[in-house]
């Protein structure tokens, strides 16, 4: 497989580098970004092309950043677009859709895609060892991913974090480390073993390439959508990265022309116990100010400093979009709204998302007669206590009908089932 | 007053290949100053227009400056600087 990749370039004052496991510029600071050759890939890179492969993120790998054919994650992507009618009812909206990746595989949550990349990168680099910190999903991924592939794995994560969230990453074998801290501190803590060691970590060294797995999330629902885009992307924020590599991905396929040039408003949803960047849009700051002690039951998006926050913030009002946080009841709520109207069990990530969107409808930044697609990036049952407070109690019964009976009386009578 | 300064790898061929440089000052701008004298290669590539660039960190003894009193924050002898790039995770 040929590689359309030129090299990496700053995000900020654009200086090029070659492909290395760098992640940024040694001049300013900024984030290198991987740099395509556009022109052969539109000479390549057709719907019909695209249509001929399996459907999931690698039919689009021209725009991906490997060298060579994927090693790692060959099943990632390809989930559903799901038309939410039952939702956009409550919520008085016409069109809504859901791009859901809590059945991403291998591990239930979006960061497969990004893992996908970043280990397939690491493959062609000769790393044994990969790492990351994380605040659980991408945990899951790296350690599922890794095992598959035969590497080694270090994992960092909040010591505090969901137990379904540690031991769905133990599981594979990894060496999983609990810092005591936040999500920051041991970001920061990565970032020192990333380049002591010479490991391969995801989102450290590894992060140019890895952030860009991110657009396949992007690239289907334009071809989930007939080769169209939305008006309307609500996505949830914890680094800051995916909003904008979703807008990437929609303006990559109009250079390509593969669709017309999109005209998309982004949206972006976090919690009110880590708001640094919905604050930062909300109070029209140019850059966010950091949350030192995040404090939400939404822990996939506790990120106090996010990486991109910068960059999101720049997305959300440049495109006419805007972005709110919830709280945590409203996220527990809005979990269960999803489940119950759409059969869908979201982490609480996909609570935030849910949750932002009726408050932004609400609040008439998002039209009802327009097109919206919500991103939901994790799976409902790896966060279960989230959501445990706004369910009833199975009732519990003997074996005879004569219990069951009376039980499905009061149920007609819309009582609830309790014993 | 002598303080460290952890330098991030990627930016050690401005300091003659150390990991931790000596330095001196009152508080972390002062420190900052004072590597930048020894390491002139250095002070632009930290700072722009008299701030901290956008995707660099400091921290003072493990806390970021950003939760402390910024560039402004006191130091005393014997505490530790650390430079680390903020372009990371997520």
């Amino acid at each position: 497989m040929a590689s359309f990749v030129r090299g990496l370039k700053c995000r900020l004052c654009g200086k090029l580098y070659p492909v290395e496991p760098t992640n940024f510029c040694t001049d300013d600071f900024g984030p290198l970004e991987v740099d395509y050759d556009y022109d052969a890939i539109k000479s390549v890179l057709t719907r019909e092309a695209i249509a001929a492969r399996p459907f999931n993120m690698w039919r689009y790998r021209e725009l991906l950043p490997l060298d060579e054919a994927p090693l790692v994650g060959l099943q990632v992507g390809g989930t559903p677009l799901v038309r939410a009618n039952r939702l956009a009812a409550i919520l008085g909206v016409s069109r809504l859709w859901i791009k859901n990746d809590a059945v991403n595989f291998p591990t239930l949550s979006f960061k497969d895609r990004v893992v996908a990349v970043a280990l397939s990168k690491a493959k062609e680099f000769g790393f044994n060892t990969v790492g990351c910190a994380s605040t659980g999903n991408l945990a899951n991924s790296v350690a599922a991913n890794a095992a598959s592939a035969g590497l080694e794995a270090y994992i960092f994560v909040p010591a505090d974090l969901e137990r379904a969230k540690i031991l769905g990453t133990s599981v594979y074998g990894a060496n999983v480390i609990g810092v005591r801290g936040t999500y920051d501190e041991v970001n920061r803590l990565c970032t020192q073993v990333a380049f002591k060691y010479g490991w391969g970590f995801v989102n450290i060294n590894l992060r140019p390439f890895y952030a860009e797995g991110s657009k396949s999330m992007g690239f289907e629902i334009a071809e989930q959508l007939g080769w169209k885009t939305p008006r309307h992307v609500v996505a949830p924020m914890a680094g800051g990265s995916l909003i904008g590599k979703i807008q990437k991905a929609f303006q990559e396929l109009a250079l390509l022309g593969l669709i017309d040039q999109p005209r998309c408003s982004f949206y972006g949803a976090q919690a009110t116990g880590c708001n640094p960047i919905s604050d930062a849009v909300k109070t029209g700051k140019e850059t966010h100010r950091p949350v030192r002690k995040p404090n939400t039951i939404a822990k996939s998006l506790a990120i106090g400093d996010p990486a991109d926050g910068y960059f999101a913030a720049k997305v959300i009002r440049e495109s006419g979009g805007w972005s709110e946080d919830v709280s945590d009841p409203e996220i527990s709520e809005a979990m269960a709204l999803l489940a119950k109207t759409e059969g869908i069990f979201a982490e609480t990530a996909g609570g935030v998302t849910v949750a932002v969107t009726r408050k932004l409808i609400e609040q008439g930044r998002i039209p009802r007669d327009e097109d919206i697609v919500l991103c939901i990036t994790g799976n409902g049952l790896k966060t279960q206590d989230a959501v445990a407070g706004c369910l009833t109690e199975p009732a519990v019964i003997g074996t005879s009908l004569e219990e069951f009976e009376p039980l499905l009386d009061r149920s007609r009578e819309g009582q609830p089932l309790l014993v | 007053m002598a303080i460290k300064v952890q330098i991030p790898t990627p930016m050690r061929q401005h300091t003659e290949g150390k990991a931790v440089a000596e330095s001196t000052g009152s508080t972390v701008q002062g420190v900052l100053d004072d590597l930048g004298r020894q390491y002139p290669a250095l002070t632009e590539r930290l700072f722009e227009k008299g701030q901290v660039r956008r995707f660099v960190n400091v921290y003072l003894n493990d806390e970021d400056i950003r939760y402390l009193d910024n560039l402004s924050t006191a130091v005393k002898d014997g505490d530790e600087v650390a430079i680390i790039p903020a372009v990371a995770g997520g």
